[in-house]
Order: C-alpha cells, then sequence, then structure tokens
C-alpha cells in the first residue's frame, strides 16, 4: 500500500514553557525547542507497521521551510521510504485551508491509497485532515486508534469517542485518517538511525510546481489569522502553598483532611 | 449579521449539554440573535429531541433520515449541505463529532473555520473576534475571522456558560424532505464499549493522578506507593495511558472516565481542558507540578511547585508516619 503521512515542525509543549515575547504579541521563539508534533510521530509508526505487515510505500510530507527537513529525516529514520519538502513564501500565512489546497495538490502528483495525518498540532487545530479529505473527495475518519486493511480496497478502522468507548467503521480506500495518539509505540530513533540518512535527497516543491494558484494560499487568501498571543487574566488560581517541603505537607494534608478525603 | 445555526447532539433522546452553550455562543456573536437548532437524526427517541430543542431555540430545523439513525460525520455533512443556507454561521460542540465534521463540512459550504473557540469578543466588520488556546493551554491567541461567506466555528465545551434564557415555545421546521439519498464512503458498524478496569475510579473519593511529569513507568509505584498510605486509587491523564504504563480504565477526561472524588491530586498533570472535562463534582484538586506555568494551576484550588518524583515519596514517608502515630 502506497502511504502518505502529512507531518509537521512544532514547539514541544513538553520542553518549553511558552512565554510571551516582550512585544506581548508573540511567543518568544528564541530558545525554543523543536520536535516532530506528537500525533504525527504516531502516523508515521502506523505507516510503517501496515506496510510491515502487507508490504508498500510510505511516504512523508511537510509544508514548511528549510529548517522543517530534520523532522522529515527524523521519520525517514524510522523507517519512511521518502521525505517531501513543500517550500514556498507565497504559502505563508496560510490558514488550515491554505494547507489543504497545497497538500491536494501534491497528493493528486501521487497514487496514494491512503492518507495519514495527526488529529491535531500544537495550535488544536484538528482540521487540515478532514479539509484535505473534502477537497479530495476521499472518505474521513478523525481520531483514529487502530486500523485493520481488509481485502477488497477498504478499511475496517476504530475511532475514539467519548468514554473510552470505540466506535468502528468501515471505509473504501483512498481515504484520510487522523491518528490519535495511543494508537502504537511510535519505535525509538537514535542517532545513528539519523545519520544514516542524512545524505538522503528530499525533494523539495513550490507552491506553484505543484500547480497550486497562489491566490489560493497564503495570507492573502486566509481567512482565519492569528492576530496575537495573549496570556488572560487568571481567575483566582489555586492557592499556592509555599515554605519547606515539611511545612507544605502539614498545610496539604490539612486541607485533605477538612474536605473529607483523608480520615 | 448571517443566520446562525447550532448542531444539537444527541444520545439516546437527550440534547447534549452543548445545545444551550452553542445558544449561549451564539448571542455573544450576535446579542440579537435567534439563532436556529439543526437536529439530525431518526426515530422516535430523536423525535423527542426536536420537541427539546424547542424549549430553547425559538426555531428548530429537523432533518430526519433513516441513514442519519446512528451519526456518521460523512453522511450529517452531506446532509447538512444541502440543507444550510449559503453563508450562514454554524456552531459545532468541539468534540469527537464536530472534529470529524466541521473541517470537511466548511470545504463543501466554502466556509472559513475555527476549531475549538473559547471566546467570542465582538465584530470588527466582515470579522470576527475569536479566542482560542494554544501549545496545550500555556499561552491564548486571538484569532481574526472573515465571516462574510458563512463560517463554521467549533466550540470548546464548558467555555461558554449557558445562560438563562426566556423558555422558548420554538417553531418546529421539517426540512427533511429536502435532503436525498445519503451515501457514503464510511459506514458505521458498531460501539465497542470500554472494558472495566480492576479498579472502578469513578466510585473513588481520593485519587492520586498521575500525568506525562511521572516520566516513567517504574514511577508509577511513587504514586501506587502514596495512595496504598492514603487509602486512595490512582487515576492518570492521557499520556500515561498512550505510553501503557497504565491501563485506559484509569485515564481520567472527555475519552476516559468521569470521576467525582473529593481530594483530586493531579501530580505531574499539566491539565488540558480535555482532562479537566472528566473531573466533576467541584472536588479539591490539588496540582503538584514543577512547572509554575503549567494550566494546572489556573483552575487547582491548591498549588504547590514541586518535582513529583521528589515530592510524592516524602508525602508517602509523612503520611505513613501520621497513620503510624494515631494508631
Amino acid at each position: 500500500m502506497e502511504i502518505l503521512v502529512c507531518v509537521r515542525r512544532v514547539p514541544d509543549t513538553a520542553e518549553n514553557e511558552i512565554r510571551l515575547n516582550s512585544a506581548g504579541n508573540d511567543i518568544e521563539r528564541g530558545d525554543l525547542v523543536y520536535s516532530v508534533n506528537e500525533w504525527d510521530n504516531y502516523a508515521v509508526e502506523e505507516a510503517l507497521q501496515i506496510v510491515a505487515r502487507i508490504g508498500g510505500k510510505v511516504t512523508v510530507v511537510t509544508v514548511g521551510g528549510e529548517e522543517d527537513e530534520e523532522v522529515l529525516r527524523r521519520e525517514m529514520a524510522m523507517g519512511a521510504n521518502q521525505g517531501v519538502l513543500i517550500a514556498d513564501e507565497a504559502l505563508n500565512g496560510s490558514d488550515g485551508k491554505g494547507i489543504a489546497t497545497v497538500l491536494r495538490a501534491f497528493v493528486q502528483q501521487g497514487h496514494y491509497e491512503l492518507i495519514l495525518t495527526g488529529v491535531q498540532a500544537e495550535d488544536g487545530g484538528a482540521q487540515v485532515g478532514g479539509m484535505l479529505a473534502a477537497t479530495l473527495d476521499y472518505p474521513f475518519a478523525s481520531l483514529v486508534n487502530s486500523i485493520e486493511v481488509l481485502p477488497g480496497g477498504k478499511l475496517k478502522i476504530s475511532r475514539e469517542i467519548a468514554g473510552g468507548n470505540k466506535e468502528m467503521n468501515e471505509i473504501d480506500l483512498p481515504c484520510v485518517l487522523s491518528i490519535q495518539t495511543g494508537i502504537n509505540e511510535p519505535r525509538y530513533v537514535g542517532m545513528r538511525g539519523i545519520r544514516q540518512v542524512a545524505g538522503l535527497e528530499i525533494p523539495t516543491f513550490t507552491a506553484s510546481a505543484l500547480g497550486v494558484d497562489v491566490g489560493t494560499v497564503g495570507v492573502a487568501a486566509a481567512r482565519v489569522k492569528r492576530t496575537d498571543y495573549f496570556v488572560p487574566a487568571l481567575g483566582k488560581g489555586a492557592e499556592m502553598l509555599q515554605g519547606s517541603s515539611e511545612e507544605i505537607i502539614e498545610k496539604l494534608v490539612a486541607l485533605m483532611k477538612a474536605k473529607g478525603g483523608l480520615n | 449579521m448571517a443566520p446562525i445555526f447550532a448542531y444539537i447532539e444527541h444520545h439516546g433522546g437527550v440534547a447534549d449539554d452543548s445545545a444551550t452553550e452553542l445558544l449561549a455562543a451564539a448571542r455573544k456573536i450576535d446579542a440579537n440573535a435567534s439563532p436556529i437548532a439543526i437536529v439530525a437524526g431518526y426515530g422516535p427517541e430523536f423525535d423527542a429531541v426536536c420537541t427539546t430543542a424547542c424549549a430553547s431555540y425559538d426555531e428548530v430545523w429537523k432533518v430526519a433520515n433513516q441513514s442519519l439513525a446512528y451519526p456518521n460525520a460523512e453522511l450529517v455533512r452531506k446532509a447538512l449541505v444541502q440543507v444550510l443556507p449559503k453563508g450562514c454561521l454554524l456552531l459545532v460542540p468541539h468534540d469527537h463529532f464536530g472534529i470529524d465534521l466541521s473541517p470537511g463540512l466548511s470545504v463543501k459550504l466554502n466556509a472559513a473555520f475555527v476549531s475549538d473557540v473559547m471566546g467570542v469578543e465582538g465584530t470588527e466588520g466582515a470579522n470576527l473576534k475569536l479566542v482560542r488556546q494554544e501549545f496545550g493551554g500555556q499561552v491564548s491567541a486571538h484569532v481574526r475571522c472573515d465571516v462574510s461567506s458563512g463560517a463554521i466555528f467549533n466550540l470548546r465545551p464548558g467555555a461558554f456558560k449557558p445562560i438563562e434564557a426566556v423558555p422558548a415555545n420554538g417553531r418546529l421546521v421539517d426540512k427533511s424532505s429536502e435532503v436525498g439519498t445519503l451515501v457514503g464512503g464510511r459506514r458505521y458498524l458498531e460501539t465497542i464499549v470500554a472494558e472495566a478496569g480492576d479498579v472502578d475510579i469513578t466510585k473513588e473519593p481520593l485519587l492520586v493522578s498521575v500525568g506525562r511529569g511521572i516520566q516513567d513507568k517504574d514511577n508509577i509505584a511513587l504514586a501506587e506507593d502514596l495512595a496504598k498510605a492514603l487509602g486512595a486509587a490512582v487515576s492518570c491523564s492521557r499520556p500515561v495511558v498512550d505510553a501503557k504504563w497504565l491501563p485506559k480504565s484509569r485515564q481520567v477526561g472527555s475519552s476516559g472516565q468521569t470521576v467525582k472524588p473529593k481530594v483530586y491530586l493531579a501530580c505531574g498533570i499539566s491539565g488540558s481542558f480535555q482532562h479537566l472535562a472528566g473531573i466533576k463534582g467541584s472536588p479539591l484538586i490539588v496540582a503538584i507540578n514543577k512547572n509554575p506555568k503549567a494550566p494546572i494551576f489556573q483552575v487547582a484550588d491548591v498549588g504547590i511547585v514541586a518535582d513529583i518524583l521528589e515530592f510524592l515519596p516524602e508525602l508517602t514517608n509523612k503520611i505513613r508516619e501520621a497513620k503510624g502515630a494515631s494508631v
């Protein structure tokens, strides 16, 4: 099966304390640690496991700049056969629809039977996969947490719904699925693995090379624009316990007793 | 302002709590709005939902279709494309259904789309100014959305407080005949109900809950030791289940269990809204996190800035000492 996985390089929220810059309109980007979006990493692992079972090829694609090659190489070190970078200044400021538009053009150049994305990225957008499917007129399912390949060009998938329950569906190929974390255990990638793919060529496409009308992407076409970041005025917030850990524990135990949670 | 529609989710003949939240959000977008509820489904239970919706909305559009007996998002999308007027605003809950439905629907309606909207701060010409969160809730962002050719907003559950609305005596409009045969590439098979775990965390009065900050499977023992000393149970947030350190039945959150303890010790949990959605009944929430900026401190009652790997064993020892002394 030919599988395409759409990935993204993002500031790692587990590794960074996100702060506002001095102007107060953006986050401080100086010292951010970047990594591949967590959800996307599960999507790549799932693609590799499907190919290991039934054969095929895994391509990873990202829309961004030169600095984003590192996440492509990381996913290639995991086992993806090919990395592709779509980079074009005309794409700056694109909203979700703009990204879906350029990915659609890329998909149409190939013969992918299955396209995977992560459920969401650090901005909580949860949108590009569903939009891409709609622009291609492919079926779509979100929050997918298991995939079984059936004969006859179909998959059996489960979706994560409320209360830990699973919604089982059958879906026709080609289709787009957004992958939820926990679907698998992504394999570890060491420095050695990354070095081994360091020399591999990563083809780069511009929007126009893919036949995209640049008027339909980028900041001018975006109907959704982030204007600024801010830290909301906090409500009451937590009563912060201060002092030595002994004092803190004493206060904590008293509070828990008062609430009836401790005998 | 274009007409505002609210998509009413329902389960077992009962409208979801989000129905009244969407109404509140519509009034924030336009104080004079008379939003129209749109309800899709099939059968007698579904008819009851339509009647209930008339009690809070002035107008309710009913889309009855046998293919919508289960809300398969692809088929709901195909039905809505046939029913909704061009250029309207549509409000949808940001949950497992809204995430499935709205991005694709926005493409088909050529409408703008904003997900996980937490607030509405007013209009600027053809634009609406909205509030979202990014980076796991560490910072918020203003988003400007051009709504001149319609828009879909997925609204965060719980972010819009239901307003005390005057009981409406809404008009029920049957739109079912506008929808043709619905066929799609995705077919619903069945729902598999989550397996019960060894411990029912929904019934525990005291929970020691661990998150990503526990760092390693071996460290789960630190939480178990504390729980044992306290007579509590161990629960967790999603990353711990994803890493297979604890079973799914221990997960608190919208995709896990809903718990109602008296005291909830959130240890190394950042506090995503999906996690917080699983904590009900206003317990004393104690947050222990080494990151003083962790969003959990905004919602906790008591906060402690500490590394749980050091703090939990200390707390366990003190509890043991105290219990030993009282025997």
